[in-house]
């Protein structure tokens, strides 16, 4: 087998119920994974949850992941996307300091850009909310740091396969 | 539909598990559930340590072949189970603890789940990681489903321990049951069937093989595919070495027979099974106990791994040809495709070799004196039936057991392989007992672990529970004390245990029978009353305090490099 580091996205199908995340994340920090990031939310029906995972390591690694998940009793499907195949995106709010006009009207223009909103506004900084792959993000940030950035919450990476492909749970199952 | 208590409902439904016996200890959590086991025809073995409960459930499990059930109260009744819990994880063995819990929410309770009540402990939190799943009804009427859910998860695909917690007000509240038979799961789906693509593939590596070699692990025994397994070795004519949970899944007087393959194993197994140019793998996971150096672990052969578990596929071993299945009908299907074709090959001299790598393990143990364990329990062998079941302790004692006690049948070594739990093998003998109570069970015990659960001599001689406890007494905690003689330079650092206790005395105190002996004769005679005996008998055998167990390989080592202290 190729070990070909990298980063993967892993998209996981698991029962939307108490306690899932807790197993989930536990067995990442027994067998000694390391993830990037990870997101839930419900998924096409209401008692199931979607996954994204991402992890930064080798094919093989990321083989064992989706074994493991895939262990699980309360994970349903697991699949490895293919980045090519991929739309992925990312949410982030950024409080940004705005001492002066000048300021605020350069944060302004630079969301602008970015598609990014200025969600809230106060006397010396704006919370901007911008969404987009992890790339466009960290740019954003990158130039917002000459401001002085207060506060970042990002959400992670959830993503989908483009098109014909899917990972869902058929019905009957 | 029938209305009724959860207690009653979680006892109905354990009936219709055939789950007929329960080792526990009850407390207030669990009340309601034992006021119905007061007159129901489901036997209850009082334990005197709820490890002990759940060592009891997995040698009940691992010595039928059935669920095996343990039972704990709230709190420290069920964190007491933990071990057993984790040991029964790592061994693949089905049973189901059912822990009794503080309250659900309810508006009119002051105490309940999550507010730190009297004996309320996370064991959901606290076992994830050592179950293969974990329930917690939150109301009645789940309990039948969830009865049946666990019994079904623990004895289906790769075997082990389910945890099933109760809300104390779960016991109480009456609901309507359903005792349906359905079961769903979503995410589980064990597969049993071998691919036939694979099955092909894995064929032909064998058919052209020069030097093939089977390593058979604890899967095998637990889906009964040992007939299966040397039908197929015979028609290869391949040796077969198992990993130490696989002990027993061929006979070890077979021809065929390496004996156990690892860090304490036969000569003819370790120095064998690198030479193989195909390696049939099959229900094992290559521990690292198993393989040593997993980087130099038989560099020349191609790899066929057969397991239920896709994710041991893999993991420690990236083979040729993976085959998720189940061992059984794995071994079978591979018999079957090459039963028609295959030209039976002579191996004279590949035979001729293991004769003599047998013959030099047989050298090394003629030529040690005294009362030494090797020749005591080869000895010993011989006067116990072949499905007298062995239990073992952690230690030398284990790991002379396992090289000496020679065992034919699958299901008649019991010993805990994966967590190396001191104190396993004597309450899982009384589980082996309670499950076969005709045969004799008998635990090789090192004095430093049978002190560790020995309080349940009570439960043996109460519960009319006769099992036989060899202790191989060098008053040292004789294993760690190898390895710092080996390997530390013999700083003997918090090894010696002394002289106490004085086991027969302890026996004696508990009222069971306690015999010291000095000679071998001695010895054999004191077994052949024990296993006449109706009540426990601790058989106390003093041994030189620094015996070591050879062979050995050097932790982290090759296999092939095996000291053997000649
Ligand atoms: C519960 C537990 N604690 C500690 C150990 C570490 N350990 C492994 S072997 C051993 C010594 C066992 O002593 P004894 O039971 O007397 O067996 P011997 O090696 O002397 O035959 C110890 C302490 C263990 N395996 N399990
Ligand atoms: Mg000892």
């Amino acid at each position: 087998m190729t070990e070909k580091p990298g980063k993967y996205i892993v998209s996981a199908i698991v029962e939307h119920k108490p306690g899932v995340l807790y197993r989930i994340s536990n067995m990442f920090r027994r067998r000694n994974f390391n993830i990037e990031t990870i997101t839930v939310g419900t998924a096409e029906q209401e008692d199931l949850a979607r996954m994204t995972i991402t992890i930064n390591g080798d094919e093989r690694t990321v083989e064992q992941v989706v074994k493991q998940l895939n262990k699980l009793i309360d994970v349903i499907k697991v699949s490895i996307l293919d980045p090519a195949n991929t739309v992925t995106r990312e949410l982030a709010l950024v409080k940004v300091n705005v001492p002066d006009a000048r300021a605020r009207s350069d944060v302004i223009n630079y969301s602008e850009i970015f598609k990014g909103h200025v969600v809230d506004v106060a006397h010396d900084s704006l919370v901007v909310e911008i969404t987009g792959n992890a790339d466009k993000i960290n740019a954003f940030i990158e130039l917002m740091k000459p401001f002085g950035v207060k506060e970042i919450a990002r959400t992670g990476i959830t993503a989908l396969p483009r098109g014909m492909t899917s990972v869902k749970v058929n019905n009957g199952v | 539909m029938v209305k009724m208590t959860g207690a009653k409902a979680l006892v109905e439904a354990l009936k219709k598990q055939k789950a007929d016996v329960i080792f526990g200890i009850p407390g207030g959590a669990l009340i309601p559930i034992y006021d119905v086991l007061y007159n129901s025809d489901i036997k209850h073995v009082l334990m005197r340590h709820e490890q002990c409960a759940a060592h009891a459930a997995d040698g009940y499990a691992r010595a039928s072949g059935l669920v095996g059930v343990c039972m704990a109260t709230s709190g420290p009744g069920a964190t007491n189970l933990v071990t057993g819990i984790a040991n029964a994880y790592m061994d693949s063995s089905p049973i189901v603890a059912f822990t009794g819990q503080v309250n659900t929410y309810s508006a009119n309770t002051s105490y309940m789940i999550g507010k730190d009540a009297f004996q309320e402990a996370d064991i959901i939190g606290i076992t994830t990681p050592i179950t293969k799943f974990n329930f917690q009804p939150r109301t009645a009427a789940e309990i039948p489903r969830t009865v049946r859910q666990a019994f079904y998860i623990a004895s289906t695909g790769r075997p082990g321990p389910v945890v099933v917690d109760l809300p104390k007000d779960t016991q109480t509240a009456t609901a309507d049951m359903d005792f349906g038979d359905n079961i769903e799961f979503r995410g589980y789906r064990p597969n049993y069937e071998p691919h036939p693509l694979q099955i092909e593939k894995a064929a032909n590596l064998l058919a052209n093989a020069e030097k093939p070699v089977i390593i058979a692990g604890g899967g095998v025994i637990s889906s009964g595919a040992s007939s299966e397994l040397i039908a197929l070795a015979e028609l290869l004519v391949a040796p077969v070495a198992t990993t130490f949970m696989g002990k027993g899944c061929m006979p070890e007087d077979h021809p065929l027979s390496l004996g156990m393959l690892g860090m304490h194993g036969t000569i003819a197994a370790n120095k064998l099974v690198p030479k193989a140019d195909v390696l049939l793998a099959v229900g094992m996971r290559f521990s690292d106990r198993t393989t040593g150096d997993v980087t130099k672990f038989c560099p020349g052969a191609e790899i066929i791994h057969i397991d239920i578990d896709s994710s041991e596929i893999g993991k420690n071993i990236v083979p040729h040809v993976p085959i998720v299945a189940d061992a059984k009908r794995a071994l079978k299907a591979l018999y079957n495709r090459l039963v028609k074709s295959y030209r039976k090959k002579e191996r004279s001299i590949w035979m001729r070799r293991i004769q003599e790598l047998k013959k030099q393990q047989e050298d090394l143990v003629r030529s040690v004196k005294g009362l030494s364990p090797p020749r005591l329990l080869i000895e010993l062998r011989k006067i116990i039936p072949r499905d007298a079941i062995i239990t073992t302790e952690v230690g030398q004692n284990q790991m002379w057991a396992a090289l000496y006690m020679k065992t034919y049948k699958p299901r008649t070594f019991i010993s805990s392989g994966g967590l190396g739990t001191m104190g396993f093998g004597f309450p899982a003998a009384i589980g082996a007992k309670v499950a076969c109570p005709d045969v004799p069970v008998i635990d090789i015990a090192g004095d430093g672990s049978f002190i560790m659960t020995s309080q349940d001599l009570a439960s043996t001689v109460v519960g009319g529970i006769p099992v036989i406890v060899l202790v191989l007494n060098n008053s040292m905690l004789g294993m760690v004390a190898q390895w710092q003689r080996l390997f530390y330079n013999r700083r003997y650092s918090a090894v010696d245990l002394g002289a106490p206790p004085d086991f027969v005395k302890l026996a004696e105190a508990y009222g069971a029978q306690g015999i010291r002996v000095g000679s071998l004769g001695e010895l054999l005679k004191a077994v052949k009353t024990a296993m006449k005996s109706d009540v426990t008998t601790v058989i106390d055998v003093p041994i030189h305090p620094e015996e070591n167990v050879f062979p050995m390989v050097p932790p982290g080592g090759e296999v092939s490099n095996l000291l053997t202290g000649d």
